[in-house]
């Protein structure tokens, strides 16, 4: 039903039970927004987005309140910009005056609402936030300082991600957002997925940066610094140049790589291909020895640190397979090394990801080799910008280059593990050669691609009938473990990834991102897909070559030692 | 079985509604809400224990350490408060180096803040473990903290 309102005296018609900000943002109008989240219940919390209702006087949330008929607004009232402004200069009264050191500098939403405001004095003198740095996580700092109570974060953790690590505490002037009895991220339930980070209009969440070290490494001229990057990285930093979203520039980003003083450059897609290889015969060999199934994907480090906390009886059903950063970072130090005859302590290894929660995993004990991490260093896409940035490289002026061999080929199955569907794509793709020695007639697989939160569909292979189930946002786990807990499942592989999207939409992703520009990136990684020969991981030539020189065969002794591994349940305050 | 296994039994299959009542009972009975015991109602409840947290720290009344041996309770009431109750209490927070709702390290001394305990005629007025001190001054809070420490030596 219509509904006929006037918005700053011009008639409009607006819809029978949308919020005023949907159709002010439909005509056009843009209302500054704090607590307010596309596809959330509104919270009301900020009153940033006050209009004024004529007749009545009244200064009300446009966010939360619906449209009724004869409504009047005025959006841009003498009365509505001064509340705007007041509210801003609130927010910045208690706030640390270091724009200059954040690491927000430039991409902070409390920044650009006093410039659109026009805050150009300090009115209202607060006393200052002073509340201690939590540095426990081994991804993410959170500052309270900079935090403005807008509750985003929260909702993000508790309803996408299911987690619930961080929450309001105390109250009135008091009041911080923190983990339980606010003892820190490091030993709270926080999966390191930095998707609060993602949310967060200011720099109160950051991630820990590895920037110092890796430029320390590549000064040192006794190190070979090495760097790998995600499928999901050379579809993803074009943004962070101001360049269009999903552009391809993993030419231009090799160059750029080799340009900052990485001594060779490898393609994690490589280690995505050599996970597929090892993933699809494990899932084989559950459904043959009638181990446990489904069997999970353990990919993404933050779904393995959920199972670890939540569900430790289902530990056995994760895949022991190591993720690609880590194969990669494993083959680099156990196998490289002995190729270029070099002692695996003067490697430094590097790995770009789109993501906050692979710090954590480089750092897990179980990723290391004789006590040696296997991957040193983690960057996210947003910190190999800027690593760009300080060495003074413009990319426009840059010719694309070929990443290194033998670490550094690739094929499309490997390159859309960046994409949700895309491991489940392309185990399917190997499973299938390897169990019937023919290649599946049509290799792409629509229902597993897009955006729903769960994607399931069925695969014959040879006389046998696989069901494959897709998560795609780790809230939407939570159901499906529940089914499979009471064992009445009959799903065989289950491929989760936290982030909604996959890693195109990652915690270490350009921030300020929308809904299209992640569509982009993964149209992008599904474009490669299509428009490139070698599509399955079983026919990348150099995996094949460091089967036959060193691993051996999938699953076998070597492999074991040095690609799979063993995850165990973890304490946490949850 | 102990006390709060007792009090988190009858709670079984309760809803979240419970939760203040929950928590008030084992305030009750162990004197503080500990980690333990939160994590317990959140199993029952289904509720992440970060909630909880932020529920019980919203209100005055809940605490998340055991009492110290001496419990300092410090009138806020408004006879209090008009003769400088809020300078005790900043006061005492310095010389233990707590905030209300903490207790010290050794475990001696605990601060609470109460409202109005019916003494008006001797504000400002602090109580130590039921033993009400009157009309206390800097000078004073000095030397009744000191007694106390020295009944522990
Ligand atoms: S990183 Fe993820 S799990 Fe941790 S607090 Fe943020 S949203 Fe929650
Ligand atoms: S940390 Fe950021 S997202 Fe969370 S409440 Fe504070 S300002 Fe909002
Ligand atoms: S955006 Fe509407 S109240 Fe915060």
């Amino acid at each position: 039903m219509s509904l006929n309102i006037t918005i700053n005296k011009k008639p409009v018609t607006a819809e029978k039970g949308e919020y005023i900000l949907d159709t002010l943002e439909r005509n056009g109008i843009k209302i500054p927004t704090l607590c307010h989240m596309k596809e959330m219940l509104p919270s009301g919390a900020c009153r940033m987005c006050l209009v004024e209702i004529e007749g009545s006087g009244k200064l009300i949330t446009s966010c939360s309140y619906p449209v009724e008929e004869g409504m009047s607004i005025l959006t841009h009232s003498p009365r509505v910009i001064n509340a705007r402004k007041t509210i801003v200069e609130l927010l910045l009264s208690n706030h640390p005056d270091d724009c200059l050191f954040c690491s927000r500098n430039k991409n902070c939403e409390l920044q650009s609402l006093s410039e659109e405001l026009d805050v150009r004095q300090r009115r209202i003198i607060g006393k200052k936030n002073n509340y201690s740095l939590d540095i426990s996580g081994l991804s993410l700092t959170r500052d309270p300082d900079k935090c403005i109570l807008c509750g985003r974060c929260i909702r993000e953790c508790e309803e996408i991600i299911g987690v619930s690590a961080i929450d309001f505490s105390f109250r009135g002037s008091k009041t911080i957002v923190g983990t339980s009895f606010n003892k820190g991220l490091n030993t709270s339930s926080c999966v390191n997925c930095g998707q609060c980070l993602m949310v967060c209009p200011t720099g109160a969440i950051s991630e820990k940066s590895h920037l110092n070290q890796v430029i320390e490494a590549i000064s040192n001229p006794e190190m070979q610094v090495i760097v790998q990057y995600a499928p999901a990285i050379s579809v993803s930093l074009a943004e962070e140049f101001g360049l269009e979203a999903g552009r391809d520039i993993n030419g231009i980003m090799n160059a750029a790589l080799r340009k900052i003083g990485f001594n060779r450059v490898f393609d994690t897609s490589f280690a995505a291909d050599l996970t597929i290889m090892e993933e699809a015969s494990e899932l084989l060999h559950r459904i043959e020895d009638k181990k446990p199934l489904p069997m999970f994907t353990s990919c993404c480090p933050s779904w393995v640190k959920y199972v670890e906390e939540f569900w430790p009886a289902m530990l056995p059903n994760l895949s022991t397979c190591k993720s690609p950063q880590q194969m990669m970072g494993s083959i680099i130090k156990n196998y490289y090394s002995k190729v270029e005859k070099t002692d695996p302590a003067k490697i430094y290894s590097v790995a770009v990801m789109p993501c906050t929660a692979k710090k954590f995993e480089a750092q897990r004990e179980e990723m290391s080799t004789n006590g040696m991490a296997d991957v040193n260093a983690v960057l996210t896409t947003r910190e190999l910008a800027k690593l760009i940035r300080i060495f003074g490289i413009d990319i426009n002026k840059l010719q694309p280059e070929p990443a290194d061999s033998p670490l550094g080929t690739r094929t499309s199955a490997g390159k859309i593990f960046g994409v949700s569907g895309g491991v489940m794509e392309a185990a399917l793709r190997t499973a299938h050669f390897v169990i019937t020695g023919k290649e599946l007639n049509e290799h792409r697989f629509a229902q597993l691609r897009g955006f729903q939160g769960i994607k399931e569909t069925k695969v014959k292979v040879g006389d046998m009938e696989l069901n494959v189930a897709v998560v795609n946002g780790l809230g939407y786990a939570l159901p499906l473990m529940e089914i499979i807990a009471s064992g009445k499942s009959n799903i065989h592989f289950i491929e989760v990834m936290t982030c909604k999207g996959g890693c195109i939409a990652g915690g270490g992703q350009h921030i300020g991102a929308n809904t299209d520009a992640i569509i982009a990136r993964g149209k992008r990684l599904h474009d490669i897909d299509e428009r490139e020969s070698i599509n399955v991981s079983h026919l990348n030539p150099q995996v094949m070559e460091l089967y036959n020189k060193f691993l051996g065969k999938p699953l076998g002794e070597t492999s074991h030692e040095y690609l799979h591994t063993n995850y165990s349940k973890r304490e946490v305050l949850k | 079985m102990d006390k709060l296994e007792l009090i988190l039994q009858e709670y079984q299959g309760a809803k979240r509604d419970s939760l203040i009542p929950m928590l008030q009972d084992i305030q009750e009975s162990e004197g503080f809400l500990s980690e333990n015991s939160i994590v317990k109602v959140g199993n029952i409840l289904h509720l992440p224990t970060s909630k909880i947290y932020g529920v019980a720290t919203f209100y005055n009344q809940f605490r998340f350490q055991p009492n110290g041996k001496f419990h300092i309770q410090v009138c806020r009431g408004t006879a209090c408060h008009v003769l400088g109750s809020s300078t005790v209490l900043k006061e005492i927070e310095k010389k233990l180096k707590i905030k209300a709702g903490q207790t010290t390290r050794d475990g001696l001394f605990s601060i609470e803040i109460v409202a109005c305990i019916g003494a008006c005629g001797l504000a400002p007025v602090i109580s130590i473990n039921g033993q009400f001190f009157a009309k206390v001054t800097i000078d004073s809070l000095t030397e009744i903290i000191e007694s106390f420490r020295n009944k522990e030596k």
